[in-house]
C-alpha cells in the first residue's frame, strides 16, 4: 500500500529516476554541500543511486512515512552506509545531512510541475516530501553521533583494560600500579582484578602504588579504602606506596583518614616491608 | 530442613557453609554455634564461606554478628575463603566487617588460630 500523501513522489521517482538522480548529484556537488572533502563522483553516483532506489521501493511498499518501521529498513541501512563512509572521508555531519536534503531541489521542482492541474495539492505534497527528507537527513546525523559514541565507549574500555594490571612482584606479593584518576567505575575494575589475582595466586600481601594518580581527594581515598577492605575480607593485607609529598599534604589537609593502612613513599620501601612479612630478605653479594 | 554442619577439630570448630544462606538458616547457625562453643569450650572457630556466592546485607550483618559472638565467648574466629564477588558486595554494602579476621583458605585460617590452640592445650610449644 502506498503512503497516502506521497503517491506523487513515488510515481515521480519511478518515472523520472535518471533525471532526478543526475540533478541530485549536481546539487550535491554544487556549492554549499561538501566543503572539506568532495567524494569521488563515481562513488557519489553509486551511493545516490542505491539510496534513491531504496527510497523508491520503500515509498511503494510502506504504509507510512515512519522511517523507524521495518519497511524502511533498507533506506536506513543505505543512509547509515552513506553517513559512515562520508564520515571516514572527513565530511562533517552537517555536510552529509545537507547532501541528503539537497534531494529537495530536483524533487520539489518536479512535484510543482506534476501538480499543475491540482494547485490545491501542491502545499500538501511539498510538506509531505519535506517532512520525509528532513527525517532522512536527521537520521544521518543520528548515525554519525552513534558512531562517535561507540568509538568513545570502545576507547574507554580499552583504556580501562590497559590501565589496571596486577603484577606479581614475588611469590605471594602482588603489586597494583595505578595510573590516572580513580573514579568509581575504574575502582570496580581494579578491585575485581586485584581480588581475582589474590584468589588465583593466594598472595597474602598486595602493594597499591599510586605514583601515577595525579590527585587524591576524599573520593579517591574512599575508593582506595574500599579496595583495601575488600582485599582484607579475602585475607590479604594492602600497603599503599608512591605517596608524593604534595599528596601527603593534601591527604592531611583534607582530613582523609586512611585508618591503619600501612603507607610508604616509594614502591621499594613497600616491597621491603612485604618481603620482611613474607620472611624473606635481600642480601648484597658484592661486599665480602 | 537444611542445617549448617559444625565440625570439631581438636580444640576448634569448623563451620562450612555449603548451601545458599537464607535468613532463618543464618539465625539458626548463630544459635547453634554459640551453644557449641560453650559446650565444647572451643578456642578457635573457622567459618568457611567459599561456597557462598550471593550475599545480602542481612547475611553480611549476621556473619559479622556470629563472628563477634564467637569472640565474646572466647574463641578466636576467622572467616575464610571469601569469594571476590562477595568481598566486593560486602564493601559496596558498607559492611567491611572491620575487626573480623579473615584468611584466604582453611589452611591459612588454621595457621592463624593455631597459636591460641597451642597455648590452651599447653603442649609445651607455647604461642609462636
Amino acid at each position: 500500500m502506498n503512503a497516502p500523501q506521497l503517491t506523487r513522489i513515488s510515481t515521480l521517482l519511478q518515472n523520472q529516476e535518471e533525471a532526478i538522480l543526475s540533478e541530485w548529484i549536481r546539487a550535491q556537488l554544487g556549492p554549499g554541500v561538501f566543503r572539506s572533502a568532495v567524494p569521488p563522483q563515481s562513488e557519489l553516483h553509486e551511493q545516490s543511486k542505491t539510496l534513491l532506489r531504496a527510497l523508491r521501493d520503500a515509498l511503494r511498499q510502506a504504509s507510512s512515512t515512519d522511517i523507524t518501521s521495518p519497511e524502511w529498513e533498507s533506506v536506513r541501512e543505505n543512509l547509515a552506509d552513506v553517513s559512515r563512509s562520508q564520515a571516514r572521508e572527513g565530511s562533517s555531519p552537517t555536510e552529509t545531512a545537507t547532501a541528503v536534503l539537497s534531494l529537495k531541489q530536483p524533487l520539489f521542482g518536479r512535484l510543482i510541475d506534476d501538480c499543475k492541474d491540482h494547485p490545491e495539492e501542491i502545499s500538501r505534497e511539498i510538506r509531505g516530501a519535506s517532512e520525509l527528507l528532513d527525517k532522512l537527513g536527521l537520521y544521518t546525523m543520528e548515525v554519525h553521533q552513534k558512531g562517535r559514541e561507540q568509538l568513545i565507549v570502545r576507547q574507554q574500555e580499552e583504556m580501562q583494560e590497559l590501565s589496571t594490571p596486577v603484577v606479581e612482584l614475588w611469590r605471594g606479593i602482588l603489586a597494583l600500579p595505578l595510573i590516572g584518576t580513580l573514579d568509581s567505575q575504574r575502582t570496580q575494575v581494579v578491585m575485581e582484578n586485584l581480588l581475582e589475582k589474590i584468589a588465583q595466586t593466594g598472595a597474602p600481601i598486595a602493594i597499591i602504588d599510586i605514583t601515577g594518580v595525579p590527585t587524591v581527594d576524599t573520593l579517591v581515598a574512599q575508593h582506595l579504602l574500599k579496595t583495601i577492605s575488600a582485599a582484607r575480607l579475602m585475607g590479604a593485607d594492602c600497603i599503599i606506596s608512591g605517596i608524593r609529598p604534595q599528596i601527603a599534604q593534601t591527604i592531611v589537609h583534607l582530613g582523609v583518614a586512611l585508618g591503619d593502612v600501612i603507607t610508604k613513599a616509594t614502591l621499594a620501601d613497600a616491597f621491603a616491608i612485604a618481603l620482611k612479612r613474607a620472611g624473606l630478605s635481600v642480601t648484597d653479594n658484592r661486599t665480602a | 530442613m537444611e542445617k549448617i554442619p559444625i565440625m570439631k577439630i581438636s580444640n576448634s570448630l569448623l563451620v562450612t557453609i555449603q548451601v545458599d544462606m537464607n535468613d532463618s538458616l543464618a539465625q539458626e547457625l548463630q544459635d547453634d554455634l554459640s551453644d557449641r562453643i560453650v559446650q565444647t569450650r572451643a578456642t578457635g572457630v573457622l567459618i568457611e564461606i567459599s561456597a557462598l556466592d550471593i550475599i545480602d546485607s542481612f547475611i553480611g550483618r549476621m556473619l559479622g554478628n556470629i563472628t563477634a559472638i564467637s569472640r565474646l565467648l572466647g574463641a578466636d574466629t576467622v572467616v575464610v575463603g571469601m569469594r571476590p564477588a562477595v568481598a566486593i558486595t560486602l564493601v559496596e554494602l558498607g559492611l567491611p566487617l572491620s575487626g573480623i579476621r579473615t584468611a584466604l583458605n582453611v589452611e591459612r585460617g588454621l595457621a592463624m588460630i593455631q597459636p591460641s590452640m597451642d597455648a590452651k592445650e599447653g603442649d609445651g610449644r607455647g604461642p609462636v
